[in-house]
């Protein structure tokens, strides 16, 4: 059953050093302050799994926490680039940092393997790219009816999965509704959880197309109201776009950056 | 009531054009930034009926003004169906349910190829562009692709530095070989002008240009031997109709979606 936990005790207990950690929310509900979170209680050598790092991962990789990337999409959506991101890997500021490339479709097919516990996805792709040559985690397969060449990819099995979504109870059964991404999966596939929500409720009302995640598949529960700010969660808040224009320049130089981080998440 | 001004920037012209190849009827999967916009456009104008999908799992989005990220509330909350981002890849996508796929590109090539991987060598790039997204299976699994994009130099390639989505391969006759699905991009659109593929080859080939531009314009700012066809039209300009809906969208988002 899932505990309901304040996000620093919920981060203290369920990230390690080292771990494997993926932040999910497809553009909605995006889990920015457990990232946060994470930069403050000053987490290493993090491999992140997310199929779009974007304003979330760019502050937890210029912040020094990662070490690895496995993505789809790395960008500032609706803006451009991502800076701490891209001196990363440019530059290797503040640290070299590896990256694993997919697809959507390959990151999105990993999760659904790790949440039906099977070792590897199949899917019709990658085929004709020059991501298999740079990206081990991609191979052929013949299928064994057909004879058709199709692609394989692992398996994702993070530590700790973490997402938003906008309401629990308080046995920490999860509400989640509007566009769902990849969430489910994600928490699924992974050995621990943490859901931020935006309010701990007394019963869950039904909401058209709305999914929940039972109590006993969720490791921690912590109440944080606008914790996928810049982000939003459909029924609570809307997308502060001005925020990710503004990232732009937060994010464009180190000490721009590092004064941020100070200023903002260190306090 | 105030006449439209009927003077029009090159990127108008690009959306103007890039919608006008959507038809009413199409279900098009839709990248953000200038297919976007082209796909909105095209909705509010001639092609009522256009089913729009975007990959964060809105299918049948209906956006009374532009989305200012793949993932923007609006398209959910006007979908016809919303659906998880493993359904939108694996039901929607993979098995060919979707006509067009609209791409936009940060280098494209002679065959049709398209990166937005890095610049430069891969394991110590120049620039380091998003990556893939959804475009590799867009550009494999759709019927057709359209890929719309601003046109210099830089942009348009001998050869992409890297296939992060396949046209018609590096020597322009992959896309048979490996079995892909779909048709590939039939249609590329600039704010210069327009190409499609050689039938026989399959390389682009200038097809139209915009009112006002050159062939030597539009030579100049390809970064290969651009063939031009023989019946090169020239593209109608915009028309009020289709200028007034792009500014009234455009006026509508309040923000520059950028790209």
């Amino acid at each position: 059953m899932a505990e309901v936990v304040s996000l620093a005790e919920a981060v203290r207990s369920a990230v390690h050093d080292g771990d494997t950690l993926a932040l999910e929310g497809f553009t909605h509900l995006i889990p920015v302050a457990a990232g946060q979170e994470i930069i403050r209680q000053r987490r290493r050598d993090l491999t992140l799994v997310r199929m779009t790092p974007d304003i979330v991962y760019d502050q937890l990789i210029g912040a020094g926490c990662a070490r690895k990337l496995i993505f789809s999409w790395g960008g500032n959506p609706g803006v451009g680039s991502l800076h701490r991101f891209r001196d990363a890997v440019q530059n290797g500021w503040p640290a070299p940092l590896e990256v694993e490339e997919h697809s959507h479709a390959g990151m999105a097919n990993r999760y659904v393997a790790g949440a039906s516990g099977l070792p590897f996805a199949v899917l019709r792709g990658y085929a004709g790219t020059d991501l298999p040559g740079v990206t081990s985690t991609i191979k052929q397969i013949t299928c064994p009816f057909t004879g058709e060449e199709l692609a394989a990819v692992p398996a994702l099995n993070p530590d700790v999965a973490i997402i938003h979504a906008q309401r629990a109870d308080r046995a920490g059964n999860v509400q989640i509704w509007g566009l769902v991404g990849v969430q489910k999966e994600a928490v699924l596939a992974s050995a621990h959880s943490i859901v931020t929500v935006e309010e701990v409720v007394d019963e869950l009302t039904p909401v058209p197309g709305a999914i929940v995640l039972p109590s006993w598949a969720v490791t921690y529960v912590a109440e944080v109201p606008g914790g996928a700010h810049p982000s939003y969660a459909q029924g609570y808040s809307d997308r502060d776009n001005t925020y990710y224009q503004a990232w732009d320049a937060i994010s464009r130089e180190r000490d721009t950056f590092e004064s941020w981080v100070s200023r903002e998440v260190l306090v | 009531m105030t006449e439209t001004d009927l003077t029009y920037t090159t990127d108008e012209m690009m959306s103007v054009a890039a919608a006008r190849a959507l038809y009413d009827g199409a279900s098009c999967f839709v990248g953000i930034g200038l297919p976007s916009t082209a796909a909105n456009l095209a909705r509010r104008t001639h092609a009522a009926n256009l089913t729009l999908i975007y990959e964060a799992g809105a299918l049948g989005a209906k956006p009374d003004r532009l989305p200012l990220s793949i993932g923007d509330g609006i398209l959910g909350e006007t979908a016809d169906a919303v659906v998880s981002v493993p359904e939108v890849f694996n039901y929607w996508l993979q098995p060919g349910r979707i006509d067009v796929g609209f791409l936009g590109a940060a280098q494209l090539d002679r065959f049709a190829n398209i990166n937005t991987t890095v610049i430069g060598e891969y394991a110590s790039p120049k620039v380091r562009l998003p990556g893939a997204g959804g475009a590799p299976e867009i550009a494999a699994s759709c019927r057709e692709v359209f890929v719309v994009v601003r046109q210099s130099r830089r942009t348009f390639v001998e050869q992409v530095d890297f296939v992060t989505s396949v046209g018609y391969g590096r020597d322009g006759t992959d896309r048979a070989r490996l079995g892909l699905p779909g048709a590939g991009p039939t249609l590329v659109v600039t704010d210069l002008g327009i190409m499609r593929p050689d039938r026989e080859t399959n390389e682009l080939v200038l097809t139209g240009v915009h009112p006002g531009v050159d062939v030597e314009r539009v030579r100049e700012a390809t970064g290969w031997d651009l063939r031009v066809a023989p019946d090169l039209a020239t593209t109608p300009a915009p028309t009020a109709t289709e200028l007034t809906t792009l500014r009234e969208l455009q006026a509508a988002t309040g923000t520059d979606t950028g790209e």
